[in-house]
């Protein structure tokens, strides 16, 4: 029987009303949770391993390292800044290769959706042209299937590219960011051989220098970034469509009672893509219908949740943290998984109810599980498969529970491309109305909230933070779990900028948008790598990320997913917040990650354990970049002159040598 | 933009958009669909289609994919709650908007072809003008760009009283801005208030009638469109250059009295999209944050005395007036504004009685700065209908002076006095004429003032060369004779030196990049054989020009070598075309049309062009709306010639260029022309024949068709072998 149904002694107050209410029915009293399990193992977690100085990487230790004391050095001589170092290196390995992994069957996925081998299609074209423009393919006259397939393949390529030459998408970058990594020589080469040399530098008696350590850390986390990641989100959009504005649902009430309830757990679009398809054709139906359900009920959980919440409006049962409880309502026929982010405890609870686990990917497995591959080259075919397990379920179904009044509305569908659109029009889409109103202040900063979301903070962290930064009248962005979080909450909709600063509320009004704006899965994290560029371009921001008065974190992170992203955006110039560090048992190496990196990033990883804390200190940040760029102070409203009206976009003319200046400036 | 704000914006879309669409239906069953449409006179179609999406309505049925792109760019309506965003559904709604509007409006002017007068001025039964014709444009548009006029106010509707309607645009003409007048508020309309008033309206006085509805709206921001490709370079299709263009160069706004319609946000969301904001004196919300126009987007509320100062402080512009201490409103405004009979107080020169003006420089002890002087009967000593002699003698000097400017200086007399409201200035030199309107009178207006406009206006415009201004008016016949005949000695002085002038005795040429800030890829080159082909710029004016301002619009070309002297080749102008140009045009010649002709950027007065059966050039000015031998009329030769492109066969010329030694040298000169249109062969016809003496053939001004002897290559052909032209008998130029 579960220990307590109110979070338990170890961990925070649950104080999210769907898991409440599902935990306390009947039908859950047996479902063990993972707050059930933190009491349950009645230990705090290993020191070394919080603090990052226990090394496993030879057979000479397990070494325990103690900063400070001689005696404790590893056996090999190795400090507690190398170890912690090394740790922290692989974590980013780790979390890259996850992205890569991800990233490159989106790639195949492409590649065969171009050939034309998969159901799917080409769908964004002007998004593929943009593309091709960046890898240099030659679009005049061309078949978009043609032009997908050469884009796919180079896509391709930068995974395993051997050659020193800097991944595609690096060129999008700021210049004077680029020049940095230049400089620094992490400009990140082929994904697969950064998390190879990173694994390799990271292995018993490599690299012994931490910050050089970091370097290829940084370097590694670039690759996720500015490589598989973004390939990932592109190419994802192009195929299944670019996310534009769209209502949807989010929380456990999304699940419904005279329906085929499947839960799609897990990252990879492409399985869930292919069941949203299958969902709608008619044998699929009837089969439903024959099992006496009304209907079959996708519903997303963690990122692939997001994935198809963005581009289909397709609801978000839950998020990483109430995967168990999706479960738990024992109103789920199936709950499909694919990688990453899958607890493995959701087999033990759903052997309390008629649900299936079925895992999909030859790469996660799990024990009392069922296990349907997912064929990519016949996916329909597959999900069907799927699907028909799923719905044989139905009638299996017992008593049930369904939190009705937990279904929140949100407005989602914010990529690069909405942002740009939203914000000026078809004929006017710029970022210059965002950059203007960070510029008058009616926008303080723009404020990124991603990631995971785990036990040891309040499950409400995400939310205090949010709601302390709109307040502020700063700009939140939002990816992943937190992303769901905050759709929880109901700030992912318009009528939250009630609780918005008046400056943020008057833009918010003006636009006609939330205040939290959800711009997809954590893999998407990529998008604002974008964003941030395009303000930097638009102008009076400075010229680097680093000078953006923006800041992210990613309060709740749980997965090694979220450290590799985290480094990306440091290394990328921008500020990150976490709750904590496995670096705290290495004094120097953490002080370089808190304070050193700024002199080489101008960015840095901050810590601060609680919520309001994280949410003041990235004020603070966003603050001293208003400062620094000047923006902190009132600003007389300039007139124009027919002088200054010349001098608007006439840098790009010949001073004194007539009508020669471009025949228009590009906004 | 507010949710209450769009979601009427976009119902107004809706209702638009089905209302030219039923009017679209309607016509192509009346017509069919080949029939043509368009807005009179013009070469940019319906202007803001064709500049947002490249696509020319020629044709009734051109309209169809119009109608579905507006379809795909209307949006839903705004829900009441957990709505999308707005915003820009909101601005591609305004989009839809005038898109549709063009093509109603364009359909009206197939209905009911005399619904607008089509004229600049109104007519005595109807003062709505419609659209502007490319010539009411040509001539207008260019005050866009050169900063004579920062924008325009299109305003909808109108303030109930007549004197605050005539109040409110009395101050928009100070601050230079055009005042386009649409629509109206509870039948009340802001030109008809004006007329009611005695205020005078049409193009001229900045004041125009475009219509009584609120679809006239296309007419304001078609204007702007046409700026920005005309002059702005902007291609047809480049809408985000169009847009930004506007945003940036052209500082209008929309002004808007008593309530708003869903249809007014409509075309109030569309003007947002040029970064033009909107400015209301009634109780709508506001709009503030900004980004798409340079400021606030919606400011509402605005009493109507403070509307204008508002207006132009949420354009963000900035209107540099100079305070000349006269009675009377003083500005570009008022330059086109015309004193009728009825309105006349009295008149001086123009036939009537004697009249002189002329400026002359001076020593700088012998002139005393800012001395008015008016000899004999200022205005308060004589009755309404009293004619006067009169005499403006003007004595400058300065360090810089040189008297290579005077006539420069004093070509600004007839702007200058014309800038006075309720003054009418007419003609130059000895030929001056000036009308004084009651109006001025009334408000004191005393012939002192000329005199303080013009040291005023002298000083600030050319403060560079000048020091020191007097102006000496005089009303006594014998004192005005003593200054004929003072003006008559300079007057042939200043000609025959100009005379002498020619492309070999100057050493340096100018270039002319005053149209920099507008026009692509172009530079003018001016020698004293070749004025500027706007016709407007002299190579003394490019001394002068150069003098006062060093870094400015004109620049000295040292012309180096000539290496051919029939083409014009100078390895100075090519080197200094080619820079400018960056590659583009490495070879220019200044006297022929078939080898590297002058590039133009569009402001020509006339073009010159090869008619290959004949053998022989024509040249066309910018008035003549007919057809030409060429078989293009003006608008379409203008795309031949403009853009910054050298096309071989046709050139971009000024008509006083038409009796330079130096025309068409390459191909022949003189005697290679062979058709101009009549009102140009009357315009210049004493100089042609003097020219055609010249080349030793008095009889070929006769032998020079125009329009009366035919518009088709194949008539012309047959009249000059009538003749006996002798281009029939040069070798071939093609």
């Amino acid at each position: 029987m579960a220990s307590s149904r109110n979070g338990c002694d170890s961990c925070p107050e649950i104080t999210c009303i769907s898991t409440k209410e599902v935990l306390q029915q009947d039908i859950a009293k047996n479902v063990v949770t993972a707050y059930d399990r933190v009491k349950r193992r009645g230990m705090t977690a290993c020191l070394f391993g919080s603090g990052g100085t226990c090394c496993r990487h030879c057979n000479m230790g397990p070494c325990q390292i103690i900063d400070g004391v001689d005696d404790m050095l590893g056996i090999c001589g190795a400090t507690a800044d190398t170890v912690a170092a090394r740790n922290f290196g692989r974590i980013c390995a780790a979390g890259t290769s996850a992205h890569t992994d991800h990233a490159r069957e989106m790639v195949k996925g492409f590649i065969a959706t171009a050939k034309g081998e998969t159901p799917h299609e080409i769908k964004d074209v002007r998004k593929l042209h943009m593309l091709a423009e960046i890898f240099g393919v030659e679009t005049e006259g061309r078949d978009k299937n043609e032009i997908a397939v050469e884009i796919g393949e180079l896509a391709l390529a930068d995974f395993g590219s051997q050659d020193d030459k800097p991944l595609t998408m690096t060129k999008r970058a700021p210049a004077k960011r680029q020049e940095l990594w230049k400089r620094l020589n992490i400009f990140p080469r082929g994904v697969d051989r950064e998390v190879v040399e990173m694994m390799h530098r990271t292995h018993m008696g490599v690299d012994q220098e931490y910050h050089n350590i970091m370097l290829q850390a940084s370097r590694c986390s670039l690759a996720d970034g500015w490589g598989s990641s973004m390939l990932s989100t592109e190419l994802t959009d192009i195929m299944f469509g670019t996310p534009v504005p769209r209502r949807a649902i989010v929380d456990l009430g999304c699940l419904k009672k005279d329906q085929v309830n499947i839960t799609v757990h897990g990252h990879e679009p492409l399985l869930a893509e292919a069941l949203c398809l299958a969902a709608q054709e008619e044998d699929m139906l009837g089969l439903a219908k024959k099992a006496g359900a009304k209907g079959i009920n996708l519903a997303g959980v963690c990122c692939t949740g997001n994935e198809i919440l963005m581009r289909r409006g397709i609801p978000v049962a839950a998020g990483f943290i109430q995967q168990e409880m999706a479960l738990a309502t024992g109103a789920v026929e199936a709950m499909v998984v694919d990688v990453q982010c899958v607890m493995q405890s959701v087999a033990e609870v759903a052997k309390n109810f008629h649900t299936d686990i079925i895992t999909t990917n030859y790469r996660a497995k799990m024990p009392d599980s069922v296990h349907i591959q997912f064929e990519e080259e016949t996916p329909l075919e597959s999900a069907k498969e799927i699907l028909t397990k799923a719905i044989a379920n139905y009638k299996k179904r017992g008593d049930c529970f369904i939190p009705q009044e937990t279904k929140v509305d949100v407005v989602v569908g914010f990529s690069h491309e909405t942002i740009n659109t939203m914000l000026g029009g078809t004929f006017r889409s710029s970022y210059r109305p965002l950059n203007d109103n960070i510029i008058n202040g009616r926008i303080r900063g723009v404020g990124v909230i991603v990631g995971c979301d785990n036990y040891k903070l309040t499950d409400e962290a995400h939310e205090i933070i949010a709601r302390h930064l709109i307040k502020n009248d700063v700009l939140v962005l939002t990816t992943g779990c937190a992303a769901t979080a905050l759709g929880r909450a109901g700030l992912v909709n318009p009528e939250a900028i009630k609780h918005a600063g008046p400056g943020l509320r008057e833009v918010c009004e003006t636009v006609g948008m939330p205040p939290v704006l959800h711009m997809g899965s954590c893999v998407d994290n990529s998008r604002i790598l974008i964003a941030a560029t395009e303000m930097v371009r638009e102008g009076g921001l400075g010229d680097d990320i680093s000078d953006l008065p923006a800041i992210g974190t990613a309060p709740l992170w749980m997965s090694e997913k979220a450290v590799a992203i985290g480094q990306y955006f440091v290394a990328s110039g921008a500020q990150v917040v976490f709750q904590n560090l496995p670096t705290t048992g290495a004094k120097a190496f953490n002080n370089y990650l808190l304070e050193g990196m700024m002199d080489t990033y101008g960015a840095v990883w901050n810590v601060a354990s609680e919520p309001l804390e994280i949410a003041k200190l990235m004020i603070e940040r966003i603050d001293q970049k208003r400062k620094e760029l000047g923006i902190d102070k009132q600003r007389e409203r300039v007139l124009f002159d027919m002088e200054m009206r010349r001098d608007l976009g006439g840098d790009k003319a010949i001073g004194d040598a007539g009508c020669t200046g471009a025949s228009h400036h590009e906004s | 933009m507010s949710k209450i704000i769009c979601s009427a914006a976009i119902r107004g879309a809706h209702n638009i958009v089905d209302m030219a669409e039923e009017s679209y239906e309607e016509a192509l069953k009346k017509y069919g669909a080949d029939q043509e449409v368009s807005f009179p006179n013009t070469a940019y179609f319906l202007p803001i289609i064709y500049s947002m999406l490249g696509y020319k309505v020629e044709k009734i049925g051109d309209m169809k994919d119009i109608f579905q792109e507006c379809r795909n760019l209307l949006p839903d309506l705004v829900t009441d709650d957990l709505w999308l965003p707005y915003l820009a559904p909101a601005l591609d709604a305004g989009m839809a908007t005038f898109f549709a509007e063009e093509m109603y409006e364009s359909i009206r002017y197939l209905n009911e072809p005399n619904f607008y007068t089509k004229t600049e001025d109104p007519t005595a039964d109807n003062i709505w003008l419609g659209a502007a014709d490319d010539l009411i444009f040509r001539k207008r548009g260019v005050e866009f760009v050169d900063g004579t006029a920062p924008g325009f106010a299109a305003i909808m509707g109108s303030p109930k009283d007549k004197e605050v309607a005539s109040r409110i645009a009395l101050e928009l003409q100070e601050k230079n801005l055009y005042i386009f007048m649409h629509d109206h508020t509870d039948g009340i309309r802001m030109a008809e208030q004006l007329v009611a008033n005695d205020v005078q309206i049409g193009w001229n006085t900045r004041l125009v009638p475009f219509g009584q509805s609120y679809t006239t709206a296309v007419f304001a921001i078609g204007f702007a469109c046409r700026v920005a490709m005309a002059f702005g370079g902007v291609k047809p299709g480049d809408y985000k250059g169009n847009l930004i263009y506007n945003k940036d160069r052209t500082f209008a706004f929309v002004m808007a009295f008593g309530p708003v319609s869903d249809e007014w946000y409509a075309n109030a969301a569309g003007a947002i999209n040029w970064g033009f904001p909107t400015i209301s004196d009634y109780d709508i919300p506001e709009v503030l944050p900004t980004g798409i126009c340079t400021y606030e987007h919606v400011v509402s509320n605005v009493p109507h005395d403070e509307i204008v100062q508002k207006a132009i402080e949420v354009r963000g512009l900035k209107v540099s007036v100079t305070k000349i201490d006269i009675p009377l409103s003083f500005g570009p405004a008022f330059e086109g504004e015309r004193i009728r009979k009825d309105d006349l107080f009295m008149e001086m020169g123009g036939g009537r009685t004697t009249g002189v003006e002329v400026l002359v420089s001076k020593e700088m002890d012998e002139v005393e700065d800012g001395l008015v002087t008016v000899d004999g009967p200022d205005m308060s000593d004589i009755e309404a209908g009293q004619n006067l002699p009169i005499s403006i003698l003007v004595e400058v000097a300065g360090r810089e002076m040189q008297s290579d400017f005077e006539p420069i200086l004093e070509r600004q007399f007839h702007h200058l006095i014309n800038y006075v409201q309720g003054i009418m200035h007419i003609g130059q030199r000895n030929i001056m004429w000036i009308r004084i309107g009651k109006a001025a009178v009334e408000k004191g207006f005393s012939l002192k003032d000329i005199g303080k406009v013009l040291h005023g206006k002298l000083h600030q415009e050319f403060g560079a060369i000048l020091d020191k201004v007097q102006v000496k008016i005089s009303t006594i016949q014998e004192e005005v004779e003593k200054v004929v005949e003072l003006a008559k000695g300079v007057y042939t002085e200043r000609d025959l030196r100009l005379g002498n002038m020619t492309d070999e005795t100057e050493e340096v040429f100018y270039s002319c990049t005053l149209c920099q800030s507008f026009a692509p890829s172009h530079v003018c080159v001016i020698t004293p054989e070749r004025v500027g082909m706007c016709g407007a710029y002299n190579w003394l004016d490019g001394k002068a020009s150069f003098q006062i301002n060093p870094t400015g619009p004109n620049q000295p070309i040292n012309k180096g070598d000539c290496t051919d002297p029939s083409n014009g080749y100078f390895t100075g102008i090519n080197e200094f075309v080619n820079q400018a140009s960056r590659g583009a045009v490495p070879e220019v010649s200044c006297y022929s049309l078939m080898n590297n002709p002058m590039t133009a950027c569009g402001c020509f007065e006339a073009i010159a062009a090869m008619l290959p059966q004949c053998n022989g050039i024509m040249v066309v000015n910018r008035d003549y709306m007919g057809m030409t031998p060429s078989g293009m009329k003006f608008t379409t030769l203008a795309g031949m010639a403009g853009g910054g492109m050298q096309t071989p066969g046709f050139m971009g010329v000024s008509k006083h260029f038409l009796t330079s030694k130096k025309l068409f040298l390459a191909e022949g000169g003189l005697k290679r022309l062979v058709w101009i249109p009549k009102i140009l062969k009357e315009e210049i016809k004493d100089k042609l024949m003097e020219r055609c003496k010249e080349e030793g053939m008095p009889e070929l001004f006769d032998m020079i068709a125009t329009e009366e002897q035919g518009e088709t290559e194949e008539e012309i052909l047959k009249f000059l072998k009538e003749k006996g032209h002798p281009a029939l008998e040069m070798e071939a130029a093609v």
